[in-house]
C-alpha cells in the first residue's frame, strides 16, 4: 500500500486550501448578515477580523470561551474583587465626544471603581443588528480598545450575537468587569455619617445634553459634548488623601437618584447647597429652556464621593489636582435631621426636597 | 446667566420676604382679620398658573413665608384639569391602527381609566414625544403613509402655536394631520372659580404667559365684579415674590385693581396676531368638561367648521364620554383651592408621582406633585400633629 502517495492531504493543491482556509478570516461583507451570528464560518471570520483585530493585544483569547485569570496575579493587588456588568443601548451610536465603545469600556470601569477596585479586566457581548454596516461595527469596537487601552484594562473575552433587523436598535454592548479591591478600601452606601461632606468631580448634565443635542429632536445648536471617562485614576489620587465613606458614578438619575439612594441606604439627611453646584453655562441654559434639572441628568465620567468633614478640604484638593476632577466642587454635607430624605438649599434660600425622578424626564408644556 | 440669574438674586428675595413679611399683619388688619395666632385665618392668594406653582416649590418659596400667609393652587395647569374622559379618548385615537399620536411630555403618564398613553405606547400605539405642534406637522409630511394626530393641550399659551400649525397644513395641503383639540380658556375659568360657593381666597397672582397672549383687559371683571385684587407675574422667584407683595399692597390699600408685574413680557394689549391666529381657527364649546370643576361653559377651544378636515374629533367621529374620577380621589377641591394637597385622603400615600390616582399628582406644574417632589419637608410643619390612633380594643 502507497498510503502516502493515496493520500489526498498530501496533494499540493490541497495543502494550498489549507493554507488559505486556516488565514485569518475576513469580513468582506459591507452590511452584517444573519450568517454573521449563525456560528459558522461567516462568524468566525467576523470574530478573526473584528474583534481580535481590536482586542487581540488587549488579552483576547479568542481561541477559547473563556479568560483564565491566576490568582497569584490578582492576590497582588488587593485582598477582594470586584465584579461588575453593564448594558449599553444608546441612540445615537456617536455622539459629540464619544460613542456607545467608549460608553461601554469607560461605564464599566467606573462601577468598578467606585468601589475602591482598580479595574483589571473586562468581557464584551455585541448583540448586533442585521443590516448594521461592518464600518460602523469596526469604528465602535476600535473605539472600546482605544478606551481600554488608555484605561490599561484588557478585554479578555466576549460573545456575537447576530437578531433579526427591527429585533434591535443598531448595536448593543454588554460589558463585564473585574477588578481588584486594596485593602482597606470600603466606600459603601451605608456609610454616610452626620457631619461626613458630599462632593462631585465636575460640571453635571453634559452626558445628557450631549445626547439629546446629537438626537436632533430638540433642533437646538449647541456644542455640547460627552464628559466620558475612567475615573478609576481619580478614584486612586482621592484614596490617597483620605478614607471615602461612599462613592457612586453619577449616571442615569444624575446626582439626585445617587443621593437618594445612599441617603435611604444609610438613614441619614443629606443637603446640597444649590448655588454649588458646577453646572456649564452650555448645559444651564439648555436645561432653562427644556425644564430640565442638572441633578437628574445622567453623567458619564462624574462620581460622588461622600468623605468625613475633616478631610474634605483635602479630597476637593485631590479631585482638583487630578485633569478629571478640575471643576471638583464640595456640594454638600450630611445631617441627622430628615433620615433617607435629600434636600436643596434654593440659590433663593428656601429648601426643598430633592427626589429621584419616577421615569424619564418630560419637558413640560408651558 | 444673564438674563436669569438676575430674577433669582437671594439679597433681593430676601427683601421682598421682609416686605411680605411686613404687609401681611397690616393687609389681615384692614380686612378685619385677627392673625391665625389670634385664631384668625391666613391671608389666601391664589396663583392661578402651574408654572407658579413650580417657581413656588422649586425654589422653595413656601418654606419662607409667614405663616399667615397661604399661597392657593390655583386650577392653571392644562395636563391636571383634563378629564379622564378626554384621557381614554386620546388613548383610543392613539391605538387606532395608522396613527402616529404626538404629544408633549406631560401627557404621558396622566391615568385614564385603565391606561395612561406611557402604557398605550408600551402595548404598541405609537405615541410619540413631540416638543412643539410645528415637530408633528413636519412628521406628517415625513409618513404619508401615516394619520399623525397632535394632542392640543393648554390654556392660550399653546392655542396659538396649534393655530398656526393648523393654518399651515391647511395652505400647504398636508392631508394626514389633524389637531385633536383639549385647549382652554382662562377667564371662564377663572369666573367659575370666582362663582363657587364657599371660595376665600383674598387675592390672585394671574398668569404672566397667558396674559402674554390675551393682554390685560380681560382680567378687569375679577377686580370690578368681584373685588379681588390681581397682579399679573413672570415666573422667576423675584417675579413671584414681588407679584406677592402687590397684591398685599392692594389688600392693605382697601382696593382691587388689574396689575401687571410681569412688564418685561406682557403688553396691555397682548398679542394681536397670536389672538387673531386663534380666532381665525378655534371657536369656543357652549361648554367643557373640567377635572374637579366639572362642566364650565365657554371654556374649551374647538376647530372651526372651516379646518374640520383638520379636528381629530369629527374626523374619527369621537363620541363624548364623561368617566368620573375615582372616588378616592379629590384633584377636583384641590384644583378649586378648597384643600390643600396634603388633606388629600391619598396623598403620599395611594397617590403617588410613581402611582398616581388623580392628575394633580403627574405633572410636574400640579400641586399634589409639587408638594410631593419638592415641599413635603418643608410644608409639614403646617400640618397639626395628631395623635396615632389608640389600638382598637
Amino acid at each position: 500500500m502507497n498510503d502516502a502517495h493515496d493520500d489526498p492531504a498530501t496533494h499540493p493543491r490541497f495543502a494550498q486550501i489549507e493554507r488559505v482556509r486556516r488565514r485569518s478570516g475576513r469580513v468582506r461583507q459591507t452590511f452584517i448578515d444573519m450568517a454573521h451570528g449563525g456560528g459558522g464560518k461567516a462568524m468566525r471570520d467576523l470574530i478573526d477580523d473584528l474583534v481580535v483585530g481590536a482586542f487581540g493585544s488587549l488579552g483576547l483569547d479568542a481561541g477559547e470561551d473563556q479568560a483564565r485569570v491566576g490568582l497569584e496575579v490578582l492576590a497582588q493587588h488587593g485582598d477582594r474583587l470586584a465584579f461588575t456588568t453593564d448594558a449599553y443601548v444608546v441612540t445615537p451610536l456617536f455622539f459629540p465626544g464619544a460613542d456607545i465603545g467608549k460608553l461601554a469600556v469607560n461605564g464599566t470601569i467606573n462601577d468598578l471603581a467606585v468601589s475602591g477596585a482598580r479595574p483589571y479586566m473586562l468581557s464584551c457581548a455585541l448583540v448586533l443588528e442585521e443590516g448594521l454596516a461592518v464600518d460602523t461595527l469596526r469604528r465602535v469596537l476600535g473605539s472600546m480598545a482605544e478606551a481600554a487601552r488608555a484605561a490599561g484594562v484588557s478585554i479578555t473575552t466576549g460573545d456575537t450575537k447576530v437578531v433579526p433587523r427591527g429585533k434591535a436598535d443598531g448595536l448593543f454592548v454588554t460589558t463585564t468587569g473585574i477588578g481588584v479591591i486594596p485593602v482597606g478600601r470600603a466606600p459603601r452606601s451605608d456609610r454616610l455619617r452626620p457631619g461626613d461632606a458630599v462632593l462631585v468631580n465636575g460640571t453635571l448634565g453634559d452626558h445628557a445634553a450631549a445626547i439629546l443635542v446629537a438626537r436632533g429632536e430638540l433642533r437646538l445648536d449647541a456644542e455640547i459634548p460627552s464628559d466620558y471617562a475612567a475615573l478609576h485614576g481619580m478614584v486612586d489620587a482621592l484614596f490617597a488623601v483620605t478614607d471615602v465613606h461612599a462613592m457612586r458614578d453619577a449616571t442615569r438619575g444624575g446626582l439626585a437618584a445617587v443621593l437618594n439612594e445612599l441617603a435611604l441606604a444609610s438613614e441619614a439627611g443629606v443637603v446640597v447647597d444649590e448655588s454649588a453646584l458646577p453646572v456649564r453655562p452650555e448645559v444651564r441654559g439648555f436645561c432653562e429652556i427644556l425644564g430640565l434639572d442638572p441633578v437628574h441628568m445622567a453623567n458619564e465620567g462624574k462620581l460622588v464621593a461622600v468623605v468625613p468633614g475633616d478631610a474634605a478640604p483635602r479630597a476637593l484638593a485631590a479631585m482638583r489636582a487630578h485633569p478629571l476632577g478640575r471643576d471638583a466642587a464640595i456640594i454638600g454635607h450630611v445631617r441627622e435631621r430628615g433620615p433617607g430624605v435629600v434636600t436643596v438649599r434654593t440659590g433663593m434660600g428656601g429648601e426643598r426636597i430633592l427626589d429621584m425622578l419616577v421615569g424619564e424626564a418630560l419637558p413640560r408644556i408651558c | 446667566m444673564k438674563h436669569v440669574d438676575e430674577f433669582r438674586d437671594p439679597a433681593l428675595g430676601q427683601a421682598a420676604l421682609a416686605r411680605i413679611a411686613a404687609l401681611v399683619p397690616q393687609a389681615q388688619r384692614a380686612l378685619g382679620r385677627k392673625s391665625v395666632a389670634e385664631g384668625g385665618a391666613p391671608i389666601k392668594i391664589m396663583e392661578v398658573c402651574g408654572g407658579h406653582t413650580h417657581t413656588i416649590f422649586r425654589y422653595g418659596i413656601e418654606g419662607m413665608l409667614p405663616d399667615d400667609l397661604e399661597l392657593v393652587h390655583g386650577p392653571g395647569c392644562p395636563v391636571c384639569v383634563l378629564p379622564i374622559g378626554r384621557v381614554d379618548a386620546a388613548i383610543e385615537l392613539a391605538r387606532r391602527p395608522g396613527v402616529v399620536f404626538c404629544t408633549f411630555g406631560d401627557a404621558m403618564r396622566v391615568p385614564g381609566s385603565d391606561a395612561s398613553l406611557l402604557q398605550a405606547k408600551a402595548q404598541g400605539a405609537d405615541v410619540r414625544t413631540v416638543y412643539s405642534p410645528a415637530d408633528a406637522l413636519t412628521l406628517a409630511r415625513e409618513l404619508p403613509g401615516r394619520e399623525v394626530i397632535f394632542f392640543g393641550l393648554g390654556f392660550e399659551t399653546t392655542a396659538p402655536s396649534t393655530a398656526l400649525v393648523v393654518t399651515e397644513a391647511a395652505l400647504t395641503g398636508v392631508t394626514n394631520f389633524s389637531v385633536f383639540s383639549n385647549h382652554i380658556t382662562i377667564i371662564p375659568t377663572l369666573q367659575a372659580l370666582l362663582d363657587s360657593p364657599g371660595l376665600s381666597i383674598d387675592g390672585f397672582v394671574g398668569p404672566g404667559h397667558v396674559t402674554m397672549v390675551i393682554g390685560m383687559p380681560p382680567y378687569d371683571l375679577v377686580a370690578q365684579r368681584y373685588g379681588k385684587p390681581m397682579v399679573i407675574a413672570g415666573f422667576e422667584p423675584l417675579d413671584l415674590l414681588q407679584s406677592v407683595a402687590m397684591v398685599l399692597e392692594q389688600l392693605v390699600a382697601g382696593v382691587a385693581r388689574v396689575e401687571n408685574q410681569y412688564a418685561r413680557v406682557v403688553r396691555e394689549g397682548g398679542n394681536a396676531r397670536a389672538q387673531a391666529a386663534i380666532d381665525d381657527v378655534f371657536e369656543l364649546r357652549e361648554s367643557f368638561e373640567w377635572r374637579g370643576l366639572g362642566e364650565v361653559p365657554s371654556s374649551g377651544l374647538r376647530l372651526r367648521e372651516r379646518y374640520a378636515a383638520f379636528d381629530a374629533e369629527r374626523r374619527y367621529g369621537l363620541v363624548a364620554r364623561r368617566v368620573a374620577d375615582p372616588k378616592a380621589c379629590q384633584c377636583g377641591e384641590v384644583l378649586k383651592g378648597a384643600l390643600q394637597p396634603w388633606e388629600c385622603k391619598v396623598f403620599g400615600t395611594a397617590c403617588t408621582p410613581e402611582t398616581p390616582i388623580g392628575s394633580c399628582m403627574v405633572s410636574s406644574e400640579g400641586a399634589c406633585a409639587a408638594y410631593y417632589n419638592y415641599g413635603r419637608l418643608s410644608t409639614v410643619r403646617r400640618i397639626p400633629r395628631t395623635p396615632a390612633k389608640e389600638p382598637a380594643a
